[in-house]
């Protein structure tokens, strides 16, 4: 048995531990709520980390996936009277094609000009959600139906945490895996130098194209859930301001750290909620932190801490 | 170097962003006073800033000026008044949000805001399931349309308004008209009812435009109505900052036919952002704006008069009607806890819908279990900007 | 027909003018220094905010405006010296999040000393249209193209007739030959930054009279003053501007002929189009990667 392997599944049983004590810790439903939404946020981080952290590629559209899985959940079952899994099935399809789709064309761009073409795509899907009101509420939103399956309702905090920790745990450990194969070693290539990827015959562009439509079915999925679970959905879901701030959480965290995305999710969802009272200053503190790790701690917080840990040591 | 070792200081880092995290979480819960007796917490999420500012800025002012005032008299059933309140900037998704907040964290006795009727809409569902009292105070009819258990409302219906404004057009011969609604709940609202009305009053659509959220210029859309062969007056449906920019654009176009809004526009922020361009506008309102033109044996003139003086003397600032919504809201939400006895949300609930000849700054309100605003019609009056002004029409 | 169309025209020169003025700002600081500034828009927004609330304090129009831009010129600066400078050597990634920040930064601040609310600014001459066959013509649309056309005099003298100007362009050709021959390229970007944020502040004093002003207004702004400047080829002023006009004028006829609902997907739409079919935009050049 190798390090790696070890460290891997050490890793994904702290995680199954934390998850498992996590309701010891959240004493109403106030906290179960932030609780949820922060493990949804973390599983499109971890998506997201996949294609900026590891493959280099940044995306400042992919609250657009996440707000056409969360549509998908909403309108599917309502008007077409599709079983909630089977939209949310459907809806994770159709983002995967549409990101397979734009994929090839997009990813050959590079640096500003991907920052721009991923943006312009989330900014029209955001715009087709707000002006079709007959299908999608228009910018008030509309509501979604509860999440059925095999005639059990989730329902309650519990239910809800424990389907978002489940899916976490799923997510991080498909990560991994992706992380630890050839594949991922193919990415850890290309975020150092493409060109000289390519050069060791790794079929650089394959891979981005792959990355990039499994972050988007992610984020869709993650969606879907979220629309169930809150019972009411806008297209705010898929603003551009969304998409910037999964890009924070991936940034404060750490590319190319998987538990770096956790925390920076964590992070990220809890902290809007402490300056509730303050949510005057919310963005300011937003911004400030996005530019003081990117100039500062470049590398995000876990990678950071760790760096740190391990200099002391040595 | 060890694997295991990197394994912990990851893990290290992990539970010490999510410890100081929740640390933090803990710690903002404070525990409560014994001896005093408990406050009755009143929630309130309103669009205070934003677009629709006209409309939550009062609103929010009203209900702390008279929480004070009652507070001062001795509370009820001496217990204080305690008013929680976010900003919900109209946006559904803030207001969503804060509402979960207000029945989970807050855990409030019930629930008075929506300035807007998407952010009252998207919270039904909510507060229906917290069976918690609700009073919004948004126009659209579909919020009370069908009925629902725990959502009331104060000021009048956009149906009602469309009425008004067709019988106006009807006696000032005006048949064919332009439309232009945006795209929030209670636009869509308005201009559904417009449609459905029309009928009924003789009155054609000749052409039916809408804008964006935040689109701040409409001048594609006048254009194309006031190119539209025939059409003899301008109907606008909508709230908020819209609503002056849609006066101004009409100016600009050097357009010259009657102009009519809803009561979304009953704000002297209306009159003063369309910088000269609401000048001759019409629209429906609650008579508190017009409440010194009314006659001295109106039941409301002494209510609505007394309202207007406390707001503006404390607030150097025109009343406006969205005010006088937040004011009989709270009333309302008064006399019923004082009726109930307790603060038990369904005794409370049911004590709303009894309310009978409750006198507001709206008008008489007389609610039922099949009526959830009873609100009377006379109180709404059509009036027209004249001087900066409003001019009650006879 | 013809007033109908010539109504949609004047409105799109007009937003087009406002639309190329924001581009030239991304494109002097591309030339500069290689950033996309996503901050760009801010600039726009501080210009308007500024001068209205300026007025509301009772600064005469003509003062608050030469103060809010040079406002906006100083937080250019700042922007420049503590949030470029200091993260040289960051990827593009890098930087595209720093100037995401900053933007965001500048907004949430705006919210605190100004307000979330919508402020209009008076006309500079009056709203009396003028009516040109059957169209209504706005003063603020002609005082718009004349500042258009002034800038353009304006940056043409200072770009090709003043020493630092000549080094700016220098620097846009080749930083390092421009560096070797002794020009001092951290202050090139740091005046790039000032110039393009008096660019922006100025187009936002413009614009207000017309759109409104509020703390959000430079997000949709700074983002089709970018389609403005993809369109017309990064870095490639004259271009900018152009492209400016083609996305208004699209714009304005999109809203008029078609729906007024799409308008604002319009300039994304021109933007995927152009990267994916021409990534080097209708008038630019070449780049080659380094690798």
């Amino acid at each position: 048995m190798n390090g790696t392997r070890l460290q891997r599944y050490g890793g994904l049983l702290l995680l199954a531990l934390a998850l498992a004590l996590g309701p010891l810790f959240l004493q109403n439903g106030f906290h179960y709520n932030v609780a949820i939404l922060a493990g949804l946020n973390a599983i499109v981080c971890i998506g997201l980390n996949l294609l900026i952290g590891y493959a280099g590629q940044i995306s400042l559209g992919h609250a657009g996936f996440y707000a056409l899985g969360a549509y998908a959940s909403a309108i599917l079952p309502d008007r077409f009277g599709f079983h909630p899994l089977g939209a949310m099935i459907t809806g994770a399809v159709a983002v995967g094609l549409i990101a397979f789709a734009v994929a090839r064309p997009i990813l050959r761009l590079k640096g500003h000009y991907l920052a721009m073409a991923t943006l312009g795509m989330g900014i029209i899907v955001s715009i087709v959600l707000d002006q079709e009101v007959d299908i999608t509420g228009g910018p008030d939103g509309m509501p979604v139906g509860d999440l059925s399956a095999f005639g059990y309702v989730v329902s309650g905090n519990l239910a809800w945490y424990t389907l978002v920790a489940i899916l976490l745990f799923i997510t991080v450990w498909l990560a991994l895996n992706l992380v630890h194969s050839p594949v991922g070693r193919a990415l850890k290539a290309v975020h150092g130098s493409e060109i000289a990827a390519a050069a060791m015959g790794v079929d650089v562009f394959h891979y981005k194209v792959l990355v990039f439509v499994v972050s988007a079915i992610i984020a869709s999925v993650a969606g879907s859930i979220f629309a169930h679970y809150s019972g009411f959905i806008t297209p705010d879901e898929g603003s551009f301001i969304h998409s910037i701030e999964l890009v924070t959480m991936v940034v404060l965290g750490g590319m190319a750290s998987i538990t770096g995305s956790i925390v920076g999710a964590v992070l990220l969802t809890v902290l809007p909620q402490m300056l509730a009272d303050f949510h005057d200053y919310e963005m300011i503190v937003f911004g400030a932190i996005l530019m003081s790790m990117m100039i500062l701690m470049p590398k995000g917080l876990v990678p950071t801490l760790a760096g740190l840990f391990k200099g002391r040591r040595s | 170097m060890s694997f295991l070792g990197r394994l912990l200081r990851k893990a290290a880092a992990t539970m010490l962003g999510t410890g100081l995290a929740l640390g933090a979480f803990a710690m903002g819960q404070k525990p409560a006073m014994a001896g005093d007796p408990e406050p009755i917490k009143i929630g309130s999420f309103l669009a205070v800033t934003g677009p629709a500012s006209f409309l939550g800025d009062p609103e929010l002012k009203t209900l702390q000026l008279y929480i004070e005032k009652i507070n001062k008299e001795g509370g009820v059933l001496g217990r204080p008044l305690k008013l929680i309140h976010y900003d919900s900037q109209h946006l559904a998704k803030k207001a969503v949000t804060f509402t979960r907040r207000l029945i989970e964290q807050d855990k409030v006795d019930l629930i008075i805001g929506g300035s807007t009727t998407g952010t009252t809409m998207a919270v039904i569902k909510l507060v229906e399931r917290a069976e918690i009292p609700f009073i919004s105070l948004a126009g659209a009819s579909i919020i009370i349309d069908p009925v629902k258990k725990w959502v009331f409302k104060t000021p009048h219906t956009d149906r009602l308004a469309v009425r008004k404004i067709y019988a106006d057009m009807k006696k000032r011969g005006l048949t064919k008209i332009g439309l232009l609604s945006g795209s929030g709940g209670f636009d869509k609202s308005c201009a559904g009812n417009a449609r459905k009305l029309a009928k009924e009053f003789g009155i054609t659509i000749v052409a039916d435009e809408t804008h964006g959220k935040g689109d701040t210029d409409m001048t594609p859309q006048l254009t194309r109505i006031k190119n539209t062969p025939g059409v003899q007056a301008f109907l606008y449906c909508g709230f908020g900052a819209p609503t002056s920019i849609v006066a101004k654009n009409f100016k600009q176009l050097g357009m010259t036919i009657p102009h009519y809004q809803s009561h979304g526009s009953a704000s002297m922020k209306f009159i003063k952002g369309a910088e000269g361009g609401a000048e001759g506008v019409r629209l429906p309102v609650a008579a508190l704006l017009v409440a010194e033109q009314l006659p001295d044996d109106n039941p409301q003139k002494k209510v609505a008069l007394a309202y207007k003086k406390a707001y503006e003397s404390r607030y150097h600032d025109a009343v406006s009607t969205f005010g006088g919504h937040a004011y009989d809201a709270l009333m309302i939400a008064v006399n019923a806890i004082k009726r109930a006895g307790t603060t038990d949300k369904a005794k409370v609930r049911d004590a709303i819908e009894q309310t009978k000849n409750y006198i507001g700054a709206d008008g008489i309100y007389n609610m039922s279990p099949t009526d959830h605003l009873g609100l009377d019609e006379k109180s709404f009056v059509m009036v027209e900007v004249r001087n900066g002004t409003w001019k009650l029409l006879k | 027909m013809l007033a109908e169309f010539l109504q949609f025209l004047f409105s799109g020169l007009t937003v087009g003018a406002i639309y190329g003025l924001i581009g030239l700002g991304f494109a002097v600081i591309y030339n500069a220094s290689h950033v996309i500034n996503f901050a760009q828009g801010e600039f726009v927004m501080i210009g308007g905010m500024a001068t209205v609330f300026l007025m509301k304090a009772g600064v005469p129009m003509p003062l608050a405006i030469l103060i809010a831009i040079a406002g906006a010129a100083a937080v250019g600066w700042v922007l420049a010296r503590f949030g470029i400078e200091t993260a040289r050597g960051s990827t593009v990634v890098g930087l595209i999040i720093i100037t995401i920040g900053a933007s965001i930064l500048l907004r949430g601040l705006a919210q605190v000393i100004w307000d979330r609310n919508f402020h209009a600014l008076p006309a500079f001459a009056g709203d009396t249209p003028i009516q040109i066959l059957g169209a209504a013509l706005l003063p603020q649309s002609l005082i718009i193209g004349t500042a258009l056309v002034l800038t353009m005099l304006g940056l043409r003298l200072f770009f090709e007739h003043t020493r630092i100007g000549k080094a700016m362009q220098a620097t846009a050709i080749d930083p390092l030959a421009a560096q070797l021959v002794g020009i001092d390229t951290r202050r090139i970007v740091r005046l790039s930054f000032v110039l393009s944020a008096a660019l922006g502040a100025m187009a936002g004093v413009l614009v207000a009279p017309i759109t409104m002003t509020y703390a959000n207004v430079g997000v949709m702004l700074g983002l089709k003053g970018f389609a403005a400047t993809i369109v017309g080829g990064l870095g490639n002023p004259l271009g900018a501007i152009a492209g400016g006009l083609i996305v208004g004028i699209a714009e304005a006829m999109t809203a008029g002929y078609l729906t007024s609902a799409y308008k604002d997907a319009v300039a994304f739409i021109i933007i995927l189009f152009v990267l994916l079919f021409m990534p080097n935009g209708l008038f630019g050049r070449a780049e080659v990667t380094k690798v």
